[in-house]
C-alpha cells in the first residue's frame, strides 16, 4: 500500500493522473451532450428523437459510439495519407490541451499557469491547423473549401475572443484563470460581467462595457466552435460536410468529440472569465471545492444548451457576412470597450 | 387581338412566309416557312401591337409522313392574346433556325427537341443533347426510332 | 447589423501570375466543381457544373436528365388516354394533383367535355391543398438550404395533415391518380369538408409562425435579399412562371389570366414580389410570394368548401376516348411551380399521338446560369432553392 502511494505521489505519475481527469470528463460529457443535443433539437422541432434504446433512449449515445468504433476507417487513395490520418488527433489535441488551464474547482486545475489565458488562446489555435490539414489532405474540393473557410473564420474570430478575454484580465489583473475566478468569488454581484469586485462607482461605470464584451465573447465563441449560425466549415447544404466529408469511423468521431469538447471549452472560458467560474452565485452558501465543480459545470452547460438552442433556430451566414461581422462589428466594439474600461480603471 | 387579326398582320408583312393558317381552330395556328421563323418570331416579339413576349412552349413533332415539325405556343403577357406557330421540315433535312435569340427560353426547349427528335436548330448557342447521354444513338421520339442494342455494354431493350 | 461586401455582379477573373523568389511562376486559377448529382442541396439528381474563383461563381452549367423516364414516349404507347394520368403523377411528385389536372384539362378541352360543377369545386379544393403542401416543401427545404433545419420539420408537420386529407379521399398520399378525364376518381368522403375546414383554421396561424421563424429572420433576410436577382424582362424572356415570374414583379397567374375551372368565382389575388427587403426579383421575393400564396390558397379553399355544390363527380366520357384525328390542344394550369402545360395531339386512335409536357421546373431552371453568375457558392444553393425545382418534372 505504501509503495503504491509512493508510486502515485511521484510528480510525473501524479501529473499524468491529474491530466487524465479532463479526458474522462470529456468522454462522459460528450455522451451527455450528444444525448442532450438530439433531445433538445427534437423538442425544438416538435418530435421526440430516440425513444427505444433504454429509458427515453438514454443508451443511444453508447450505441452510436459502438457503431462508430466498428466502422471501417476509409482513407481515400489519393489523400495525403499522413496528414489525413493525423488531422483528427491534432484537432482533438488542441482542444484537450486547453483543458489543462481550466479551473474546475478551487483546488483542481490541470496546470496552474500564470499565463493560463495566454496558453489557452495559443494552444486552441491548433484546432485551425488540424481542420486545415483535414481539408487539404482529403483531396476533395468540398473539403478544401471547408478547410479554408474554417481557417479564415477561426483566425478572424480569435481576435474578438482574445480581445474580450483581455477585458476580463484587465479587470481581474491577472492572466491566471484560477486567480481571475478567485477575484470574482463571493456571489453573483462580484462576477466580472457585473463589474467585478471594484468600488461601486467604477463598477456602475464599467457595467455596460462588460455586458457588451460578454455578449461579443459569446458570439465569437459560437463562431470559434463552428456552430450555426457560423457553421460554414461544414455547411451541410453547401459543402456536403465540409472538411470532414471524407472521414469515417473513429476519425470522424474524433472530430465530433473535439467539436463537443470545444463547445464546453469556450463555454467554460466564458464562465471562468465573466461568470465567476466555480464560485457559487450565493456567496458562501453552497460553496466549497466540490460545489465548485458543480457550479462550474452547470454554468458551462447553460451555455452549451444555449448554443444548441441557437443551432436549431437560426439560418447560416454567408462567408463575407461572417467576416464582416467579425472585423467590422465585433472587433471595433471591443476596442471601444477596452479603451473605455481602461480609462475607468485608471481614473 | 383576335387570331384573325394576328394572322392578317403577319400575312401583310410576310405574305409568302405564311404557308397555311387556321384561325378557326380551337387554338388558332399559322404554319410558317421554316427559314423565315426567326424574322417572324422577332417581329411577333417586338411589334408593339402583337408583343408576343412569352414563349409558353416549344414542342418537336414527328408527323410520320417524312416531316418533322416544331410547334411554338406563344403568349403575350401584355395583351393576353395567344397564337400557335408551326413549321415543318423534311426528316432528312431537319434544319430549323433557332429562335433562342428571340426568346431565351427556347434554348433548352430546342435542345430537348434536338435530343428527342433530331431537329437541328441552326445557330443554336449550345447544341448539345439535354436529357439523354451525349453518346446516345438516335432520337427516341421519332416514330421510326429503333432503340440501340447495347449502351456501354449494358443491354438496352429488356 | 450584418452587411454584405459589395461584389460585382458579373465577376470575371484574370488570374494574376506571381513570380516567387525561387523564380517559379505561380498563378491563381479557376476551379471546376461538380455540385451534384449527389449533393444535399440540389433537391434531387441535378448536376451543376460550376466554375468558381475562390467562392465566387464564374459560370454555372446545369446538367439534367439523370431522372429521365421517357414520359413522352410512354404516353404514345398507352391503350387509353386515361392511362397517361398515373404517369403524369410521377412528373412533379410534390404536386401530383395539378399534373393530373393539366393533362385532364387538355384532353377535356380537346374533346369539348363539360365537367360537372361539383367536380370543378373538388378539383379546386384539391389543387389548392396541393399547392399549400408543395409550397410547404419548397419553403421548408429552403430553410435547410439557408442552414435552418427546424422550419423544414415544422412545415412537414403541416404537410402531413394535408396528406391525411388526400389519403382520406383517394387512399394515396403522394401520387393520387385522382383527377380523371371528365371528373375525379372518388367523391369526397363523409367528414372531409369538416376536416378541411379544421385544417384551414389550424393552418392560418402556422403561416405567421413560419414567417416569424424564417422569413423575417435577420440572417435569412440578409442571405436572400438582393441575391439571385431575376429582372422582370429576363424572367419573361426565359418564360419563367409561377412564383419565379411573380417574384420578379410580373402579375401573371393562369388561374386568373387564362381562366379555367371556377377560380373566377372566388375572391383571391395573385401575389407579386415587391422588393420589400431588397431588389424586386431576389430570392426573398420568391420566398415571400410562396408564403403569401399559401394564404391565398386558404382563402380559395374556404370559399370553395362553403359553396361546394351537390352533383355527380364524373361526366359522361366514352370508355375509350377517341378524339378527332388531327385534334390538338395545349392545356395548361397554374401548378405550384408555374405554368404546367400539356400539348396533346391526337391521330384519332385510342392513345395520344404526341404529348409534350411543358414543365415549369424545367423552364425555370434554364434561367439559373443567368442569375447565378457572380454569386457565391452559398448563394447558389439559395438561388437554386428559390427556383424550387422538382427533378422528376425537369427530366420527365
Amino acid at each position: 500500500m505504501d509503495s503504491l502511494y509512493a508510486f502515485l505521489s511521484q510528480p510525473l505519475v501524479l501529473s499524468v493522473l491529474l491530466g487524465a481527469i479532463p479526458l474522462v470528463f470529456i468522454i462522459v460529457y460528450a455522451l451527455v451532450v450528444l444525448y442532450m443535443e438530439m433531445k433538445v433539437a427534437a423538442h425544438i422541432q416538435d418530435r421526440l428523437a430516440y425513444m427505444r434504446t433504454g429509458w427515453h433512449g438514454v443508451l443511444q449515445p453508447f450505441a452510436d459510439m459502438l457503431k462508430l468504433l466498428q466502422k471501417e476507417d476509409v482513407v481515400p487513395v489519393q489523400a495525403d495519407q499522413f496528414l489525413f490520418r493525423v488531422a483528427p488527433y491534432v484537432v482533438f489535441a488542441g482542444t484537450y490541451a486547453a483543458y489543462a488551464v481550466l479551473p474546475f474547482s478551487s483546488i483542481y486545475v490541470g496546470a496552474n499557469l500564470n499565463l493560463g489565458v495566454f496558453f489557452l488562446i495559443a494552444v486552441s489555435s491548433l484546432v485551425v491547423a488540424g481542420i486545415l490539414m483535414a481539408g487539404w489532405a482529403s483531396n476533395n474540393k468540398w473539403a478544401i473549401f471547408g478547410g479554408l473557410r474554417s481557417a479564415a473564420q477561426m483566425i478572424s474570430y480569435e481576435i474578438p475572443t482574445a480581445l474580450s478575454i483581455v477585458v476580463a484580465t484587465m479587470i481581474a489583473g491577472s492572466l491566471n484563470l484560477q486567480d481571475v475566478t478567485r477575484f470574482q468569488d463571493g456571489g453573483i454581484q462580484n462576477w466580472i460581467v457585473f463589474g467585478g469586485t471594484l468600488p461601486l462607482t467604477q463598477k456602475l461605470l464599467i457595467l455596460p462595457f462588460t455586458l457588451i464584451t460578454f455578449v461579443i465573447l459569446f458570439v465569437a465563441s459560437v463562431a470559434e466552435v463552428n456552430r450555426t449560425p457560423f457553421d460554414l466549415p461544414e455547411a451541410e447544404s453547401e459543402l456536403v460536410q465540409g472538411f470532414n466529408t471524407e472521414y469515417s469511423g473513429m476519425r470522424f468521431a474524433m472530430f465530433y468529440l473535439a467539436e463537443y469538447a470545444n463547445l464546453f471549452l469556450v463555454s467554460a472560458v466564458a464562465v471562468s472569465l465573466f461568470l465567476g467560474g466555480w464560485s457559487s452565485p450565493f456567496g458562501s452558501f453552497l460553496s466549497g471545492p466540490v460545489w465548485g465543480i458543480f457550479w462550474f459545470v452547470m454554468k458551462a452547460m447553460v451555455f452549451v444548451f444555449m448554443q444548441i438552442w441557437i443551432r436549431w433556430t437560426l439560418p447560416r451566414l454567408r462567408v463575407d457576412q461572417l467576416l464582416y461581422t467579425s472585423w467590422k462589428v465585433l472587433t471595433p466594439w471591443l476596442f471601444a470597450c477596452i479603451v473605455a474600461i481602461g480609462f475607468i480603471l485608471v481614473a | 387581338m383576335t387570331a384573325q387579326e394576328i394572322i392578317d398582320s403577319l400575312t401583310a408583312r410576310f405574305g409568302d412566309a405564311i404557308v397555311e393558317s387556321k384561325p378557326d381552330a380551337m387554338q388558332p395556328w399559322i404554319r410558317i416557312a421554316p427559314d423565315r421563323i426567326q424574322e417572324v418570331g422577332r417581329f411577333l416579339h417586338d411589334d408593339l401591337a402583337l408583343r408576343m413576349d412569352y414563349l409558353s412552349s416549344l414542342s418537336g413533332m414527328d408527323y410520320n409522313n417524312g416531316q418533322l415539325g416544331v410547334v411554338y405556343h406563344l403568349q403575350s403577357l401584355v395583351h393576353k392574346h395567344r397564337i400557335v406557330l408551326k413549321v415543318s421540315v423534311p426528316k432528312e433535312q431537319a434544319h430549323v433556325p433557332t429562335v433562342s435569340g428571340v426568346w431565351g427560353t427556347a434554348n433548352w426547349h430546342e435542345r430537348e427537341a434536338f435530343d428527342l427528335f433530331g431537329i437541328v436548330f441552326d445557330g443554336h448557342p449550345d447544341p448539345r443533347r439535354i436529357l439523354l447521354p451525349d453518346d446516345w444513338e438516335g432520337h427516341p421520339l421519332r416514330k421510326d426510332y429503333q432503340v440501340q442494342e447495347f449502351y456501354h455494354g449494358m443491354k438496352v431493350p429488356y | 447589423m450584418i452587411e454584405s461586401l459589395s461584389l460585382p455582379t458579373n465577376y470575371v477573373t484574370k488570374p494574376d501570375a506571381i513570380t516567387t523568389s525561387s523564380g517559379k511562376t505561380i498563378r491563381s486559377q479557376e476551379m471546376i466543381v461538380n455540385m451534384g448529382p449527389q449533393h444535399p442541396s440540389t433537391h434531387g439528381v441535378l448536376r451543376l457544373e460550376i466554375v468558381v474563383d475562390g467562392e465566387i461563381i464564374v459560370d454555372c452549367i446545369p446538367h439534367i436528365g439523370y431522372l429521365h423516364r421517357c414520359f413522352e414516349k410512354h404516353t404514345e404507347h398507352m391503350t387509353n388516354y386515361q392511362q397517361v394520368i398515373p404517369y403524369t403523377d410521377r412528373m412533379d411528385y410534390c404536386s401530383a394533383i395539378t399534373n393530373e389536372w393539366s393533362y385532364a384539362l387538355a384532353v377535356e378541352r380537346m374533346l369539348k367535355i363539360e365537367v360537372p360543377e361539383r367536380v370543378e369545386y373538388i378539383r379546386v379544393i384539391m389543387a389548392e391543398l396541393q399547392r399549400i403542401a408543395s409550397h410547404l416543401i419548397a419553403v421548408g427545404t429552403y430553410g435547410i438550404d439557408s442552414g435552418a433545419f427546424t422550419p423544414f420539420l415544422y412545415s412537414f408537420i403541416d404537410r402531413e395533415k394535408i396528406l391525411d386529407l388526400f389519403e382520406m379521399t383517394c387512399g394515396a398520399r403522394l401520387l393520387y391518380n385522382y383527377v380523371w378525364v371528365g371528373g375525379v376518381s372518388h367523391d369526397l368522403p363523409p367528414g372531409f369538408v369538416e376536416k378541411a375546414k379544421e385544417f384551414v383554421t389550424y393552418f392560418r396561424p402556422r403561416i405567421t409562425m413560419l414567417n416569424d421563424l424564417l422569413t423575417y429572420n435577420e440572417i435569412f433576410v440578409k442571405r436572400t435579399a438582393n441575391v439571385g436577382v431575376l429582372p422582370r424582362d429576363v424572367a419573361v424572356n426565359y418564360a419563367c412562371s409561377g412564383p419565379m415570374l411573380r417574384g420578379s414583379g410580373v402579375n401573371w397567374d393562369l388561374r386568373r389570366d387564362d381562366p379555367y375551372s371556377v377560380y373566377h368565382k372566388f375572391e383571391w389575388e395573385p401575389q407579386v414580389g415587391k422588393g420589400e427587403v431588397g431588389t424586386i426579383g431576389d430570392c426573398w421575393d420568391r420566398h415571400i410570394v410562396r408564403m403569401r400564396e399559401m394564404e391565398q390558397s386558404l382563402n380559395i379553399i374556404e370559399q370553395a368548401l362553403a359553396g361546394l355544390p351537390e352533383g355527380n363527380v364524373q361526366a359522361a366520357v366514352p370508355k375509350r376516348i377517341r378524339p378527332e384525328p388531327g385534334g390538338e390542344y395545349y392545356g395548361r394550369t397554374e401548378s405550384p411551380r408555374g405554368e404546367l402545360g400539356f400539348y396533346v395531339v391526337s391521330d384519332g386512335s385510342a392513345s395520344p399521338y404526341r404529348v409534350k409536357a411543358r414543365g415549369p421546373a424545367f423552364v425555370n431552371l434554364s434561367v439559373l446560369p443567368e442569375i447565378s453568375r457572380g454569386a457565391m457558392i452559398a448563394d447558389l444553393v439559395l438561388i437554386a432553392g428559390s427556383v424550387d425545382i422538382v427533378l422528376g418534372e425537369v427530366d420527365r
